[in-house]
Formats: C-alpha cells, sequence, structure tokens
C-alpha cells in the first residue's frame, strides 16, 4: 500500500506503482521501500573513525600549541628540540634539557597533561549522567556532585588525613565517599514516583550545592588562614603542575573509569529512552544504573581532588558533541572526552596566559564560557527539555 | 538495486519465520497468569489497594488478546508485569511454560516486546537508531567490544524490514525528536518489531495515531498474528478496537479480573454499565457482526 501520508519521500524510493494498485491491501513482508543506510545516520566504523581520527588530530596539535604558551613563550622549535632530547635521554633535570627544559618538563607539560585527563572525564561523566538521567542539563557541577566531592577533600585536608603519605589515594577516595553521596541525595530528593522531572532535578541539585558551599566555606574560616587561601583557589577549580607519580595514579583512576562507561555506551544509549522501555528491551537497569553512578562518583571524586571544582564542561561538551555527532553514545562518550580534554587544555592554557605571570584559576573560565551556554540551553530551547 | 534488496529479505526469511513459528501452535500457552498480584511500593502509603487483585487467565500463542478497561483499572501494569518491567507482588508469570522470575531481563527481550504508552525521548536519535535498538537483547558479546561493536548486517536488515513493515522507511535519517506523535509510534512498534518478538505486548498503541495509521497498525498486528503465529496483548481504551481486532477480550474492574472471553461474551450493556458505570449501546459491526459500542445520542438522555 502506498501511503498518500508520506509526501516527502522523494520518486526514486517509491518502486513500482503496481505495488500501488491494489491500493488498501496489506504490503507484503517484503520491502517495497528501500532504507538508504547512506544518508541515514546510524552509526557505522567509518564515521567513528573520522570523527575519532579528527578530533585527535586537532588534539596534537593544540597539545604542541598550548605547550609553548604560559608565562614564557617557547618556540616550536625549542619545544620540539626539548621533547626529542627528553624522549631520547628519559631525564628533564637541568644538566640534560637546559631551563627552558625544566619549565616546560616538570612544569609546563604535567600540568598540560591534568588539563587534558580532568577535562576528558569531566566530559565523559556529563555525557553518563546525561544518558542515565535523561536529561541534556546534567554535569556533576550541576547537580551538585562536585561539591560533594569537594566537601569530602576538604574534610580530609582540614582533618589532616590529606597530608600524611597516603595523600596519593586518600584524597580521590573521600572526594568519592562525598560525590557518592551528594548523588544519592539529588536523587532521591528529586525522583518522584519513578520519574526524574528535568527542573526537579536541577532544583535538587542547585540547593545541595547551596548546603554544601557553605559547610565547605565554614571549615575554610574556621582552617589556618595560610592553609585556607590555597584551599578557596582550589575550590574554584584550580590546576597545579602535579608530580609524575601523582598524575600516573590519577591516570589510572580516570582511563579504568573512562574505559567502564565506554563499555555501557550500548546500555547508556537505551537507557536514553527510560527505565522502562530499556528493561523491555533487556537491560538490567538496576545493574547498570548502580554501576554507571559508582563510576561517575569515583571519577568525579578523583577529578575534584586534585583540580577543585570545574564547572560546565561536563555539561557543555557532551551537549555540543552531540548536537555535531548525533547521540550515540558509542561515538558520543569517546569523542566528548577527547573534546573535553582539548577544551579545558586550551581553557587552562588561557587561565595561566591572560594575566601572566599571575594565573587566573581555570575554573573561571569554564563558567564564563559555559555559564552563558547553559543558559542558552534553558531558555531557548526549553520546550525541547520538557 | 531493489531486486538485491529483494533478494536479501527473501534471504533473511527462513530465520525470521522460524522465530515466529511454534510447531506445537495450537496448544502451546504463550501465557500462564496466576493468582498474580501487584501494587506499587511507596514508602509513605501503607494502606495503598492492591493495582492487580489475584488475577488469573491464560493467553494461548498465536492469538490476539486484549485487555480493557477504565482508567486505573490497572491495564497498563498488568502489561508491565508481563513484560518483567514492574516484579509481581504474589502470584506467578509464565512466558511459554517459564517463569518469568527464573528467565534474565534478556531471554525475556528475546520473546517478548512491548510498545509503552508514552515514550519520551529528548536526545537526538535517528528513527533508524531508535528501530536498531530493538536488536540489542539478540547482539552477540564479544569480551573486548562488550557494549560497543557496531551493527551487524542481518540486525540491520531486520530493522530495515520492520522501519518498511511500518511505512517510516523514508524517514529513517530524521531526528525521533522532530517526529509526530504518530511517527514516533510507529517508530516504536519498529522497534519491537525489530525484537523479532513471539509475544508483542501493545499499551494504547493507536492513541496518537490518525484513522488511517490506527487501522493500518491494527491490520498489521492481525496479520502478524496470523502469519506467523505472533501473540498479542493489547491494551486499548477503544473498546471497539478492542472488539474488531481481539480475539478474546480480558476486562479488568479495580485490578481484578470481571469478564472474560470472546468480544461477543465480553462487551455486553450489562457489563460496560457494571464496570465503566454508563449506559452505551451496543450492536453489531455490520460487516464482521462483532459487538460496536455507541454512545448514547442526544435524545436518549
Amino acid at each position: 500500500m502506498r501511503q498518500p501520508g508520506a509526501p516527502n519521500q522523494p520518486a526514486s524510493r517509491v518502486e513500482a506503482g503496481s505495488f500501488g494498485a491494489d491500493a488498501g491491501a496489506l504490503r507484503s513482508t517484503t520491502a517495497i521501500e528501500q532504507v538508504d543506510w547512506r544518508r541515514s545516520p546510524i552509526l557505522t566504523a567509518g564515521r567513528w573513525t573520522w570523527a575519532m581520527g579528527t578530533l585527535s588530530l586537532a588534539g596534537v596539535v593544540l597539545f604542541l600549541l598550548c605547550l609553548q604558551f604560559g608565562a614564557q613563550h617557547v618556540g616550536l622549535g625549542d619545544l620540539s628540540r626539548v621533547l626529542i632530547q627528553a624522549l631520547r635521554d628519559w631525564r628533564s633535570d637541568r644538566e640534560a634539557v637546559g631551563t627552558t627544559g625544566v619549565i616546560l618538563l616538570q612544569v609546563r607539560l604535567p600540568r598540560v597533561l591534568l588539563s587534558l585527563f580532568v577535562g576528558s572525564s569531566l566530559a565523559a561523566v556529563g555525557a553518563a549522567l546525561q544518558a542515565l538521567l535523561r536529561n541534556p542539563l546534567a554535569d556533576p557541577y550541576v547537580l551538585g556532585v562536585s561539591s560533594g566531592a569537594a566537601l569530602g577533600v576538604s574534610l580530609a585536608m582540614w582533618l589532616g588525613i590529606g597530608g600524611t603519605v597516603l595523600t596519593l589515594s586518600a584524597l580521590p577516595l573521600c572526594g568519592f565517599a562525598g560525590s557518592l553521596l551528594s548523588l544519592a541525595v539529588v536523587y532521591r530528593l528529586a525522583a518522584s514516583y519513578g520519574r526524574l522531572p528535568v527542573h526537579s532535578l536541577l532544583l535538587a541539585g542547585v540547593i545541595l550545592n547551596a548546603i554544601l558551599t557553605a559547610v565547605i566555606m565554614f571549615i575554610t574560616s574556621i582552617m589556618d588562614p595560610n592553609r585556607s587561601a590555597g584551599m578557596m583557589s582550589w575550590l574554584m577549580g584550580t590546576l597545579t603542575a602535579p608530580a609524575y607519580p601523582a598524575l600516573a595514579v590519577l591516570t589510572v583512576y580516570l582511563a579504568v573509569g573512562i574505559t567502564v562507561l565506554m563499555r555501557q555506551a550500548q546500555i547508556l544509549n537505551l537507557m536514553t529512552l527510560g527505565d522502562e522501555s530499556a528493561r523491555a528491551l533487556g537491560v538490567e537497569t538496576e545493574r547498570a544504573k548502580k554501576l554507571i553512578y559508582v563510576i561517575a562518583a569515583l571519577m568525579t571524586g578523583a577529578v575534584v581532588s586534585v583540580s577543585g571544582m570545574i564547572g560546565f564542561v561536563g555539561m557543555v561538551i557532551p551537549h555540543a558533541t552531540r548536537l555535531v555527532l548525533g547521540a550515540d553514545h558509542r561515538l558520543l562518550l569517546p569523542a566528548s572526552a577527547l573534546a573535553g580534554g582539548i577544551y579545558l587544555m586550551v581553557a587552562d592554557t588561557v587561565a595561566r596566559s591572560l594575566l601572566a605571570p599571575a594565573e587566573l584559576p581555570v575554573g573561571i573560565i569554564t563558567a564564563l564560557a559555559g555559564g552563558p551556554f547553559f543558559l542558552y540551553l534553558l531558555i531557548w530551547r526549553k520546550d525541547r527539555l520538557a | 538495486m531493489n531486486q538485491s534488496t529483494n533478494e536479501r529479505f527473501s534471504g533473511m526469511e527462513p530465520g525470521r519465520t522460524a522465530v515466529f513459528t511454534d510447531s506445537r501452535n495450537e496448544a502451546v500457552r504463550a501465557f500462564e497468569v496466576q493468582e498474580l498480584c501487584f501494587r506499587y511500593a511507596s514508602p509513605f502509603d501503607r494502606s495503598a489497594g492492591w493495582t492487580l487483585d489475584e488475577l488469573s487467565f491464560q493467553v494461548t500463542a498465536g492469538e490476539v488478546f486484549g485487555v480493557v478497561g477504565p482508567n486505573g483499572s490497572g491495564k497498563s501494569s498488568l502489561l508491565k508485569v508481563m513484560a518483567k518491567v514492574l516484579c509481581p507482588s504474589h502470584g506467578h508469570v509464565r512466558l511459554f511454560g517459564q517463569d518469568l522470575e527464573r528467565l534474565s531481563q534478556r531471554e525475556v527481550a528475546r520473546q517478548l516486546a512491548l510498545v509503552p504508552q508514552e515514550s519520551l525521548q529528548v536526545f537526538p536519535f535517528t528513527v533508524a537508531q531508535t528501530v536498531l535498538m530493538g536488536r540489542y537483547p539478540h547482539r552477540r558479546e564479544r569480551a573486548w567490544t562488550a557494549g560497543f561493536g557496531w551493527d551487524a548486517p542481518d540486525d540491520i536488515a531486520l530493522a530495515e524490514q520492520a522501519m518498511a513493515e511500518m511505512d517510516i522507511a523514508h524517514l529513517a535519517d530524521r531526528l525521533i525528536t522532530e517526529l509526530s506523535g504518530g511517527e514516533r509510534q510507529r517508530t516504536v512498534i519498529a522497534r519491537a518489531l525489530a525484537q523479532a518478538p513471539r509475544v508483542l505486548l501493545l499499551d494504547e498503541p493507536t492513541a496518537f495515531l490518525d484513522l488511517q495509521h490506527q487501522i493500518e497498525i491494527c491490520s498489521i498486528v492481525t496479520r502478524l498474528s496470523r502469519e506467523r503465529g505472533l501473540t498479542v496483548v493489547l491494551v486499548s481504551h477503544d473498546l471497539n478496537l478492542a472488539g474488531q481486532y481481539c480475539d478474546r477480550i480480558l476486562m479488568l474492574k479495580d485490578g481484578a479480573l470481571f469478564r472474560i472471553g470472546s468480544p461477543d461474551e465480553v462487551i455486553r450493556p450489562e457489563a460496560l454499565r457494571a464496570v465503566y458505570g454508563c449506559d452505551v449501546l451496543v450492536d453489531r459491526h455490520p460487516e464482521s457482526g462483532r459487538p460496536r459500542v455507541t454512545l448514547p445520542g442526544l435524545a436518549s438522555r
């Protein structure tokens, strides 16, 4: 039966008119219309490779560019000389690579790498939370998950847990506990009758954020003033050059987290249909949700413990990526992670170069760029979020 | 081009028929529901009554089974329990002889597809991607690419066929968020067909559809039932639709079974008065002879 209800169908796809003759009769199971899969964007290996390749290439170029900027500009020639020499000798002390080399290898390189990892994690967590909560405005910062982690980390710092040898593992774990707790609270507050309305979720996040921030401020004000200044700047979202062992530990946390999330990509696709539909399609939703929430909290905790509260990366990046590359999480997750890393790397380069030799907290840059985007989504596209 | 597509589809046909037909078709019970009770667990209200109360009935494989009843009589909840989306408080649901509790979600989804009453999607998935999601329970996962691999050619072919059947092939590359209500509903039904189920559960399938697509969906569903032995359980407000297309009808009142049987036995003025609390006219459809419900005219009030 040829459908009159499909007038926008190109003539080439309408097969023979002979089928139209028996109008009213049912179409046989043999397809009359053919789907053109080249035009219809299901995710193919080619598309995936193309998108990820382009992003990786942009990442490498920008990585080399970001290494050049800072308090002291380093030309591409010097940069490549130092990098090659360091890779060849596997040394980064002054005798081997000179003063410029030390600045590059011990200050700038670890910091640029840190910004890459932190940005990727925030974006990957944001993408996963958005799918799970079926809310394109979700992000660890907006939902108060980052503040929960920050509270956990501040408590640990205040009580002096962070000062011990355990620094490497204790702070991320305290952040993890805090973020898991606040995620559970926001979820409970916002859920009503098994649904998560967009606006009640945001409201719950805002309120929790306010309460947690107040507690953090209280802790800061009763702390030793010498330490509280550093903590304030950490809270605003600052990346400081880490030591390589610390960076390695963090990398393990984040790499494991991103890998686990990527393996849930197909399930995340189905979860966007809602719990009931996902279950009916064969997803063990409760198990999947628990796993993804725990991983999201773990990654947020680890990220916040090193960089404080960097806002909006987790919201803006997945959203923009989705607009360009589509909603399939098999591509969206890794592409968001790459794009988030690149975004934070560039933002941090701006933060440390704009007022050089002084530095801005990078959280200010991301909030200034991301906040208006958030408002735009909330105000001009709210009809599509309902 | 067209030739090759047809060949591909006819190539798929044996496998597909095998999914649907069952040699023991006649005697097989698709569903056995025994003393099923269900209520929504609410921590605040322990006194809440049963949403489903001591329901027992059977659905034969290959029949079109209707569930009717007033708002809040538990129709949708019953369908969700039958799809293992909700778990019963007491009692059992058996799907082709196997207790739902003992089957994994995935094993259930390989045999049974649910078309929910409303499906909202806020993310820009295309129609093709949405229909392909129906192949999820059948995907073979490899350890390394679990949750990640690409869609297999047979999965794509089945999704393609389901889309052609629901007349949405021309919408394949459109975003689901941009479709009209009827087009979205047809996409969801196509997704259910792509699941290649033995049982199709439909919750108000025609609620958002215009007349033409209402008729078309009902015809497709009955045809699938006839040709492939697909069992259909259909929840509907529309008594005429249920009377017209269902082999048997279950009428619910306050979560309990009020009457079960052929449309002739269930759709009767006295039953409708008892369940809905209002008087309607019931006569015969001029073509099929099935019962037809008409609202009372102004003159009779």
